[in-house]
């Protein structure tokens, strides 16, 4: 939305990094689903060059800054900055092993510094307001403004910036207004398809990193879906596992393997076939990617799945058996 | 004996630097910086589960199983991609971490085949090794879950198999594809749970640009890439640490036994000239050792025409030596001679000349050197004062610029190829000087700096115009030369490159290089850091030969890159033993060591050991032997394990010079095409059934050890000592390292060297001495062997082989991956799937002027002969010069190449002729009469058994 409402602001940005840390070139890979995102930033990194805002000598400075716009390919793992580093080099989108850092060794064996729209459209902001201007925002260690899309099942879906500190419940009944159908909102899931499922119950957590975090939740890429009391999440935990499946990049063993296999045992455990056995087969599973995946993919798939688990139980079987509190 | 267990740290050595001291399981280890905690673990004895780690590969971090726990860091690290730190302390074993390798495990096997019992891997397995170490026990998944994709068995490659139901996605083998080899074949299709190992775009692997080298099978931790022979014998019960009988690159390997038959090859990770690799020859084109063409059985007859008649040992001997006696008797002492081998070992060589000089008391021995790398022997002798190269294959690591001339290792030198490629990915430069676009002119993640694409024939000016544009654009490393060089010939030289006649500009006319490319390979080489010359037949086998391997050690002189690692000048010696025959006497001149026969004090010391007078004048060369017959007064020739007639150039000459013989005895596995010729054959052995030693491109001297017994029963040295003492030269040794004793009491350059020191360091570079004990990697390091570097003046001559209106392109010879030399070996094992016969490479305005297709047959025609052989139309060659390879007796491709030769040593100008291709529909004449007089000449009237 940013770079197809503002681009230029992403653009002075990465020019304020660039120059920071000596870069003289600067990549915004995109997904090719956003074709308008591709064609706005084009535009305005020519307006940029003819400016000689971008070029040899930086809006007359003696410091060189040019940016490339690169389409990605469709594979949502090439959100992850390791393979989105391997899919800017050419390569198939798979994920580095981390050291080194990108910082270290990134694009072509290069230091790089990789921050995503929202970071790094915040720098001028943060430069000409200072620094007090930004941290006024939001609460704890969460400050500044987020984006929040809110979408699903939801009266008021769209785009919204708000500081941190808000609650969920506000997000969803007061800006949302609940469902789109008039149902009861049963659940939402913040922070994308690898974002935990929340409750109503969990309606008073505040939008913050930090209390996301000790709720077992995530505030991911600011996303929530709003699910009436119609959803079926024994269903969205499977799609947890449909989704990391056909995401992922194949290179790590739990993440590429454990997916398909999270798929079967959730169909298993839908089906009623040794309920009990395959619950603690799904939670071993899901200990093993959270904790053995190489990337966020793997190891964040067992958030959606997991709080599913924990919340709506009685979606997993008529009678569940309560998982044994761990240790 | 058991098995040679080499431990695998899982990820590769760290550069010596700094070193860090941590605790891993609360035992202090300490170990150089930048090396991960998974090697840390290994080199004190942990063994951390892993299956994507293997230590040839840079750590990849993919299977999870190596994860740890490290105090005070959140999450569990993978230890492989992990390097330690200071202070660090690592935990290997919790219960966490046996819950996350338990939960990989499950995972892995429930996506893989429950054949253990009878896969081909059974025993030799990493994933049921890791099955076992983290106890798994159950796998709660069930096996009825989705498998990943299985496109099929792939069996296309004679040597192994692709099973990708048992492919566990590792990406061992697509990392050493592209890590090790450099081929860049592999890839992973597919992502997820899809995801599968594909030669190229999804092509099975023969028709892929594999180059069958083997590395993936040997990365491979299951039985998905597996050796066929291991699919057919089953796994091996012990092992032995050989040498390979292939090229000058001289790959250790471990040769894997069950009982007397060879399972496989595998690449010894302590071989210092290979490092752990291979290519497809030397792992997997041993077959010819048991092929049924092989003699094993001595063999005489009265005349050529006649069949073969099999003898025993004691007659064959009796035989040639009543031969040799007689034939000396009425022709005099110098009337016979002999060709030493250079695919022999050291000692066989030793023996060889031994037995000539002192049992035929004459010096008319001479080696295969003689017509591949003489001349590298007189131009580093003259320059630097020894005959060899000064590098170790190491060296190739610290190279910032790397010019490689007239040789093309990626074909002949595969493996050191793939060494130099991974420099070469690293950043260092490139420079090819070589008429035909070679591949590494151009391949994936290489890509030469300066390509110099010359006339065949015009080395030795785009050399000096090199030095020209170094002197005159004042780039001479002026402090080296005027304290390691001879000063005053120096001036000489740098006046004369000077000269514009000199000139990149006036070169370009006669070489066909643009002067600009030729000014910028200049500055490169001069300014580009450290580096490197390679060399190979395409500088010697010139009529200015020696001249060239001059123009290359001024080169190195005069911009001081010579005495220390990352430069030098490095032939790449075409065969396994070909510096170790020359070292060990092999040239009419020479005695062992490179000093002349005619030194009175150097023969002094072998006629008192020996216990006989040595002639003191030079003997014939094997060119020279050839012309004597043909004139009447050379009568005898003993050739062990070389085929001159098809090896040598001008075919009809060698024919008719030993068709003029009394006696030849050809010792060799097979009727090779000189055996045509001969009058007694002697059966030989492999490198698999002998004891000795190999010295390599590096001067690497590397144990060859028996494997298995000799199928004829007498290796090649015993089969001499049999020889000599028939002549009444006895000779007295057990076993080969006795030899070697001699030869080290006899040699300066190989006074300390002995199987005792090889069993101990594996291996070790002459010189060997009191000076070097463990051996020299770097030659000339603080001053020249001779004393001063001694510049020489390079002289443009072009060669008397001219094109014309009847021949008018230039023909010029090389060898192919899969093939090796004459084909004896190679040409008896599946390699053939690769190249079948030699092809004639032409450029496509060449062919199209003569109405010529690709596949068409063609004649190919010189002053010396002619022969019909299939055209390959490629832009690989510049118009107007056209390329084929040797390795099929069928084609005769010598019988194109002239008696053209270098000035100082007689090597052939195999690679310049002048030519005529013109469309052809069947065989040549001489091919024509020469398969028939070849099948005639096989015939074996075979000894009858007596009955039961």
């Amino acid at each position: 939305m940013i770079m197809e409402g503002d681009p230029f602001v992403l653009i002075e940005g990465m020019i304020i990094a660039g120059i920071a840390v000596g870069a003289t070139k600067g990549y915004v890979y995109i997904r090719s689903e956003y074709p308008h995102a591709v064609a706005a930033m084009n535009a305005a990194i020519a307006v940029a060059r003819r400016e000689r805002v971008l070029g040899a000598g930086v809006a007359g400075s003696p410091y060189a800054f040019d940016i490339e716009v690169r389409a990605g390919a469709g594979a949502y793992v090439c959100g992850e900055e390791t393979s989105l580093l391997e899919s800017l080099e050419g390569k198939r989108g798979i994920v580095r092993a981390k050291p080194p850092l990108p910082a270290h060794a990134g694009l072509f064996g290069r230091p790089t510094v990789i921050n995503n729209v929202l970071s790094l459209a915040s720098v001028p902001i943060v430069l000409a307001q200072g620094a007090a201007h930004y941290r006024d925002f939001g609460i704890g260690r969460s400050r500044g403004t987020m984006p929040i899309q809110l979408a699903g099942n939801v009266r008021h879906g769209g785009l919204f910036e708000t500081a941190f500190g808000i609650t969920l419940g506000e997000l969803v009944d007061d800006i949302g207004a609940g469902t789109a159908s008039g149902r009861p909102v049963r659940a939402v899931q913040v922070g994308g398809p690898l974002g935990a499922y929340f409750p109503r119950a969990l309606f008073d957590t505040p939008f913050d990193y930090e209390a996301f975090a000790a709720r077992d939740g995530l505030i991911g890429h600011g996303g929530i879906v709003v699910f009436d009391d119609t959803v079926d999440m024994a269903k969205q935990a499977r799609f947890a596992m449909e989704f990391c499946a056909i995401e992922s990049c194949g290179k790590c063993t739990p993440c590429r393997i454990g997916s398909t296999r999270g798929v079967e045992t959730i169909d298993r455990i839908i089906r009623g076939e040794e309920r009990a056995g395959n619950l603690g087969v799904l939670e071993d599973l899901c200990h093993t990617m959270k904790f053995g995946s190489l990337c966020a993919l793997g190891g964040f798939t067992p958030y959606p799945v997991m709080s599913a688990l924990t919340h709506f139980p009685e979606d997993f079987g008529a009678r569940p058996p309560r998982l044994e509190a761990a240790e | 004996m058991s098995l040679v267990h080499e431990t695998d740290y899982g990820t590769p050595r760290a550069k010596v630097g700094k070193t860090v001291t941590l605790t891993i399981d609360g035992q202090a280890v300490t170990v150089p910086e930048g090396t991960s905690i998974m090697r840390a673990a290994m080199e004190m004895g942990t063994q951390i589960p892993k299956l994507c780690a293997t230590d040839m590969l840079d750590a990849f971090g993919s299977c999870r199983l190596c994860l740890v726990e490290i105090e005070g860091r959140a999450g569990t690290p993978a230890s492989c991609t992990t390097p330690v730190a200071a202070g660090m302390a690592v935990r290997t074993q919790t219960d966490r971490l046996k819950r996350l390798r338990k939960g990989v495990m499950e995972l892995y096997i429930s996506d893989h085949p429950l054949d253990c019992l009878t896969c081909a891997a059974n025993g030799d397995c990493e994933l049921q090794d890791m099955a076992g170490a983290v106890g798994l026990r159950d796998v709660r998944y069930g096996y009825s879950g989705d498998k990943h994709p299985n496109p099929g068995k792939d069996e296309s490659n004679p040597y192994f198999t692709y099973d990708p139901s048992k492919c566990i996605v590792c990406s061992r083998c697509v990392r050493a594809c592209e890590e090790v080899q450099g081929t860049f074949a592999l890839t992973i299709a597919g992502r997820g749970f899809s995801s599968v190992v594909s030669p190229g775009m999804e092509e099975s692997f023969l028709a892929s640009e594999c180059v069958s080298c083997g590395a993936c099978v040997q990365a491979c931790p299951t039985a998905t890439l597996t050796e066929k022979s291991v699919i057919e014998i089953g796994q091996p019960e012990h092992s032995v640490v050989t040498t390979c009988a292939y090229c000058g690159v001289g790959c250790a390997f471990k040769a894997e036994m069950r009982g007397d038959e060879v399972v496989r090859m595998v690449p010894y990770k302590d071989g210092k000239a290979n490092r752990g690799h291979s290519c497809v020859k030397g792992r997997f084109a041993w077959g010819y050792a048991t092929h049924r063409e092989r003699i094993l059985k001595p063999m005489i007859r009265e005349n050529i025409s006649d069949p073969w008649r099999e003898v025993s040992w004691e007659e064959a001997i009796a035989r040639t030596a009543s031969e040799f006696k007689r034939i000396q008797d009425k022709y005099g002492p110098r009337s016979i001679g002999g060709i030493t081998s250079s695919r022999c070992t050291n000692e066989e060589t030793f023996l060889v000349q031994k037995l000539i000089r002192g049992g035929f008391g004459n010096n008319n021995v001479d080696t295969c050197a003689r017509v591949c790398h003489s001349p590298t022997g007189y131009g580093l002798s003259t320059a630097f004062g020894t005959s060899a190269g000064t590098q170790d294959f190491d060296s190739v690591e610290q190279a910032d610029v790397v010019v490689l001339i007239g040789a093309n290792p990626t074909d002949a030198h595969p493996v050191f190829a793939s060494r130099m490629k991974k420099r070469l990915r690293q950043g260092a430069k490139l420079i090819v000087i070589d008429p035909r676009r070679i591949d590494l002119v151009r391949s994936p993640h290489v890509e030469a700096a300066h390509h110099l694409p010359l006339l065949p024939g015009t080395n030795v000016a785009v050399l000096t115009a090199l030095a020209h544009v170094i002197v005159t654009e004042g780039l001479v490393n002026e402090s080296f030369v005027r304290e390691r060089c001879d000063w005053d010939e120096f001036q000489d030289w740098a006046a004369f490159v000077s000269e514009s006649r000199n000139s990149p500009e006036a070169v370009a006319k006669v070489s066909g290089v643009p002067a600009a490319t030729i000014r910028a390979a200049a500055r490169l080489y001069a300014t580009g850091g450290n580096a490197a010359i390679y060399y190979g037949l395409g500088v010697t086998e010139h009529s200015q030969g020696s001249t060239t391997v001059i123009a290359i050690a001024n080169l190195a002189m005069a911009t001081g890159n010579i005495g220390r690692p990352g430069v030098g000048v490095n032939p790449l010696r075409g065969q396994n033993n070909v510096q170790g025959a020359c070292d060990m006497g092999s040239f009419p001149h020479e005695l062992s060591g490179y000093r002349h026969i005619s030194g009175d004090a150097t023969r002094a010391m072998f006629e008192a050991l020996w216990g006989v007078a040595l002639d003191n004048e030079p003997g014939l060369r094997i060119p020279n032997m050839l012309d004597a017959a043909v004139d009447g007064s050379f009568k005898g020739l003993y050739v062990q394990g070389e085929d001159i007639l098809q090896s040598d150039p001008d075919t009809k000459h060698v024919a008719a010079g030993l068709a003029a013989m009394e006696c030849v005895v050809v010792q060799d596995l097979f009727l090779n095409e000189t055996a045509n010729y001969a009058h007694i054959f002697l059966p030989g052995s492999t490198f698999l059934e002998k004891d000795g030693t190999f010295t390599n491109a590096e001067r690497r001297i590397q144990r060859v050890r028996k494997v298995m017994t000799s199928k004829s029963g007498m290796a090649d040295w015993e089969i001499t000592l049999a020889i000599a003492k028939a002549m009444g030269f006895p000779m007295h040794y057990d076993h080969p390292r006795e030899i070697m004793d001699e030869i080290a009491r006899l040699t300066p350059t190989f006074t300390g060297v002995s199987y005792d020191k090889l069993d101990a360091l594996g291996s070790v570079q002459w010189p060997c001495n009191e000076k070097a004990p463990a051996g020299t990697p770097v030659m000339h390091i603080n001053g020249f062997v001779r004393g001063k570097g001694k510049f020489v003046i390079t002289e443009y001559v072009a060669t008397d082989e001219r094109t014309g209106p009847r021949f008018p392109l230039l023909l010029t010879t090389g060898r192919i991956l899969s093939q090796y030399n004459v084909g004896a070996q190679t040409r008896r094992t599946a390699n053939v799937v690769w190249h079948e016969e030699d092809r004639l490479e032409m450029h496509p305005h060449d062919a199209e002027q003569r109405g010529i297709h690709d596949g068409d047959w063609v004649k190919l025609a010189s002053r010396s002969g002619e022969t019909t052989l299939r055209a390959l139309i490629t832009e690989r060659v510049a118009p107007g010069v056209i390329y084929t390879t040797f390795h099929h007796p069928e084609t005769q491709a010598n019988v194109i190449t002239t008696d053209y030769s270098d000035w100082a040593t007689n090597c052939p100008e195999y690679k310049v002729t002048a030519v005529q291709v013109t469309p052809s529909n069947g065989p040549s004449e001489w091919q024509e009469r020469y398969d028939d007089l070849a099948r005639n000449s096989r015939r074996i009237a075979h000894a009858v058994e007596p009955a039961e």
